[in-house]
């Protein structure tokens, strides 16, 4: 770009260099080595990205045509004008205040164990926001308008409207985890010890943090009068506790995938506490649901009516039955499996436990959540709504994308994390040496 | 299919260095074949982004424009309507006058139900021709209750039916409007003349409003609007009937390009009734306020806080 670049020379290794050219080139050498290390694997890796970006594609092409002809290629419609997109962005903003279970214990309560794996929870976090940001703006009917929302060049209606508030609070919360794990990265990169003055209170705050994006969602959808059946109280209790299911689900099995294809250590100790959470939280879930059926159906009335089509379908509409019933099931053989003493022994049991309570809090704070906050509609019009193919294949998409975020991001973490990958060691094997690169790195 | 998509160049993270492996070839050739496979399946973007000028892209929010930008910004809307729809409108801005506060009443017991409004409310608008959009919405309620859940807006059968009245919905035009206060990027707002009005050309397209609003007021342009030419009302105003782009929301004005120049709504011209009522609060002789004087008003849902300037009413 800049002509000015090629003239300047190469300092000598003998001339001094104040110690923050050392740090510019430490770093770029470290972006460049994890960019090396994120794309080298054996065929398993190879496989499993092709695989996510051939997903990727596919929905980034129906995004495309989706902007280019409308958000009428949805099955959304006036009636239900938010669907699978607001719901996979409600969920997953979940998993990623979920993560936070991984830092109380390790910050919190010093657990050891716990501290050792808890980048995976804070990678995880920044995988999934990432995820949150990309529905949010597959949702868009103006994508092109994005630039409206930005402090400073758009206009914000702050703080009144809760929308921008969760734009805040979403940022935030990737900027303090990518924060996070970039310095503790970075730093056992060069091979020091994280000062604690640089990452401890933002560790603290991102505790707080994911607390508050959680909150901040549910209140996206209970501060709507019109809407009864999410204008209550327990939104937001509902939303954080169903985050310390799905979020603490997820990782479990993301640990037991990086025990068998990485040579990081990954003891019981972390599943143990996890499975701890799960068991309380996914209890206390289905309370609060239960609670909130009791008070629908008891007293009945119009406002109700929601409810009733969710569960039992009304006037002969009924698409969200099976939908529902399907993640009240998956809950409950969760919690049940969860409630066996000895089942971090069993890890198959484990895995169907995290798999169904995954799936059947997806369907709860989804598509059992959005969707029948409009139906009926607030003139009491019953159109339903259930997703097509371009909202599927552009949900399918962005998925690819966060796992494909997540694998890249591991990839790097956990060779630092177990001394294999610093400045010290040799970049992979497959890369030659050059005489420039060893020189520096003394 | 054949869109001038350039793949971008592998990224420039792979080393050229001497002995280059095998390996380092192959992630070169992946990375190249994966960014050509994102630009074209991007391509429909392609499309896309000429219906969108730079002027317009970079446009500033309505209140923040002075008079010469919003002169620039009519003619501009003018052409593409020109250029698009084949038809010669005139895009005006309308401000609210002072001393003036539009309500609305309705005679709920001399409404028939014949849809006259919503059909006048789709032309006058320039509402989409293939989705039969309107403003308003008729429903069929059983009569003895204002139950909605008991109402019914998809009849299809000769009205007025022996057992039932009929009761049109449309922007209540609230006091105190939640469709407001959830817009993210203030794109929405409620004018000194108590009208709510959406800057189409700022409005991100998010659909909150929609979701927030009790009276299932607002519409969203789900596709490009398609009208006829010869069908497209000329008369139009920025914050109102002009033609919407593709994306963002829409909601009634009151015909507020009619309105705020003396004429009446145009739904309330077509209703053969004479069940509307339109006026200005502040004019003691109108005839709504006489209404509000002499009926026994409700409105809507007065629950949920909202303060609507619409007003329902019965023949004693
Ligand atoms: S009726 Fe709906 S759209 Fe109209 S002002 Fe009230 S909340 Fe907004
Ligand atoms: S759809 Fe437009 S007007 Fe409505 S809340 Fe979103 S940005 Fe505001």
């Amino acid at each position: 770009m800049s002509p000015a670049v090629a003239p300047v020379p190469v300092p000598a290794d003998a001339t001094p260099t104040p110690p923050w050219t050392h740090h510019f080139k430490d770093y770029a050498r470290f972006l460049i080595r994890s960019l090396i290390r994120a794309t080298d694997g054996g065929w398993l890796f190879y496989g499993w990205m092709t695989l996510l970006t051939a997903i990727a594609l596919v929905g980034a092409n129906a995004w495309a045509v989706q902007v280019r002809d409308g958000m009428g290629v949805t099955a959304l419609s006036d009636h239900v004008s938010w669907g699978l997109y607001i719901a996979n962005f409600t969920f997953f903003v979940g998993v990623a205040a979920g993560a936070v279970m991984m830092v109380i214990p390790a910050y919190l309560y010093h657990d050891e164990s716990m501290h050792d794996v808890v980048i995976v929870g804070e990678l995880l976090a920044v995988a999934a926001i990432s995820v949150c940001l990309f529905f949010v703006t597959v949702d868009l009917g103006r994508p092109d308008r994005f630039w409206h929302l930005l402090p400073g060049l758009g206009r914000f209606n702050f703080p009144f409207s809760m929308l921008t508030w969760d734009v805040i609070v979403l940022w935030g919360y990737l900027l303090i985890n990518l924060h996070i794990s970039g310095y503790l990265l970075y730093t056992r990169f060069l091979g020091l010890r994280p000062n604690p003055r640089w990452y401890v209170p933002f560790v603290f705050l991102s505790i707080v943090w994911a607390i508050s994006i959680h909150t901040v969602t549910a209140f996206l959808y209970c501060g709507l009068g019109g809407r009864p059946f999410w204008n209550t109280a327990l939104l937001a209790p509902r939303f954080l506790t169903s985050a310390f299911v799905s979020g603490p689900a997820f990782i479990i099995l993301a640990l037991q995938v990086i025990r068998r294809v990485s040579s990081f250590h990954v003891g019981d100790g972390p599943i143990r506490t996890l499975v701890n959470v799960m068991r309380i939280t996914i209890l206390i879930n289905l309370l609060m649901v239960a609670s909130e059926v009791f008070t629908e159906f008891y007293a009945g009335g119009s406002h109700t009516a929601s409810a009733r089509y969710l569960y039992f379908g009304l006037h002969g509409h009924n698409a969200l039955v099976p939908w529902i019933w399907t993640s009240v099931a998956f809950t409950t053989i969760a919690a049940i499996l969860l409630l066996r003493p000895r089942i971090t022994e069993h890890l198959v049991l484990l895995d169907i436990a995290c798999v169904l309570a995954f799936i059947g809090l997806w369907i709860e704070k989804g598509m059992g959540l959005i969707v029948p906050g409009f139906v009926p509609s607030t003139l009491h019009e019953l159109v339903e709504y259930l997703p097509n193919r371009t909202e599927w294949m552009i949900s399918a998409g962005i998925w690819a994308f966060g796992l494909m975020i997540y694998t890249l991001a591991l990839k790097i973490a956990l060779p630092i994390f177990t001394g294999e990958f610093t400045l010290q060691s040799s970049p992979p094997a497959t890369r030659p040496v050059t005489g420039q690169d060893t020189a520096a790195s003394r | 299919m054949d869109n001038p998509t350039t793949p971008s160049p592998a990224p420039a993270n792979i080393p050229a260095s001497a002995g280059v492996g095998r390996r380092t070839a192959l992630k070169a050739v992946g990375a190249t074949l994966g960014a050509a496979a994102f630009a074209k399946a991007l391509a429909p973007l392609t499309e896309w982004a000429p219906n969108i000028s730079v002027s317009e892209f970079l446009q500033k929010h309505y209140k923040q424009l002075g008079r010469e930008e919003l002169a620039a910004i009519l003619a501009r809307l003018e052409a593409e309507t020109l250029e698009r729809y084949g038809a010669e409108v005139h895009i005006s801005d309308v401000p609210p006058q002072d001393d003036v506060q539009f309500a609305y009443a309705l005679n709920l017991s001399i409404c028939i139900g014949c849809r006259k409004c919503a059909e006048a409310c789709h032309k006058e608008n320039n509402h989409d021709r293939p989705s039969q959009q309107s403003y308003i919405r008729v429903l069929e309620m059983q009569k003895g209750s204002l139950d909605l859940e008991k109402g019914n807006a998809h009849y299809d059968h000769p009205v007025p039916q022996k057992d039932k009245f009929y009761m049109p919905v449309q922007c209540h035009q609230c006091d105190r409007p939640p469709c407001v206060s959830v817009c993210p990027v203030e794109a929405t707002w409620k004018e000194k003349d108590g009208i709510v009005v959406v800057d189409y050309n700022w409005c991100i397209g998010c659909r909150y409003c929609e979701a927030a609003c009790p009276y299932h007021a607002r519409r969203f342009n789900w596709t490009t609007p398609s009208i006829p030419k010869e069908e497209v009302t000329p008369v139009q105003a920025y914050l109102s009937n002009r033609i919407r782009p593709q994306g963002v929301m829409e909601k009634c004005t009151f015909c507020l390009h009619r309105t705020r120049n003396g004429r009446l709504p145009a739904c309330l011209e077509a209703c053969p009734t004479g069940a509307r009522v339109f006026g200005n609060l502040l004019d003691p002789d109108s005839e709504i306020r006489w209404v509000l004087e002499n009926k026994r008003v409700f409105v809507l849902k007065e629950d949920v806080g909202t303060r609507p300037r619409f007003y329902y009413f019965f023949d004693e």
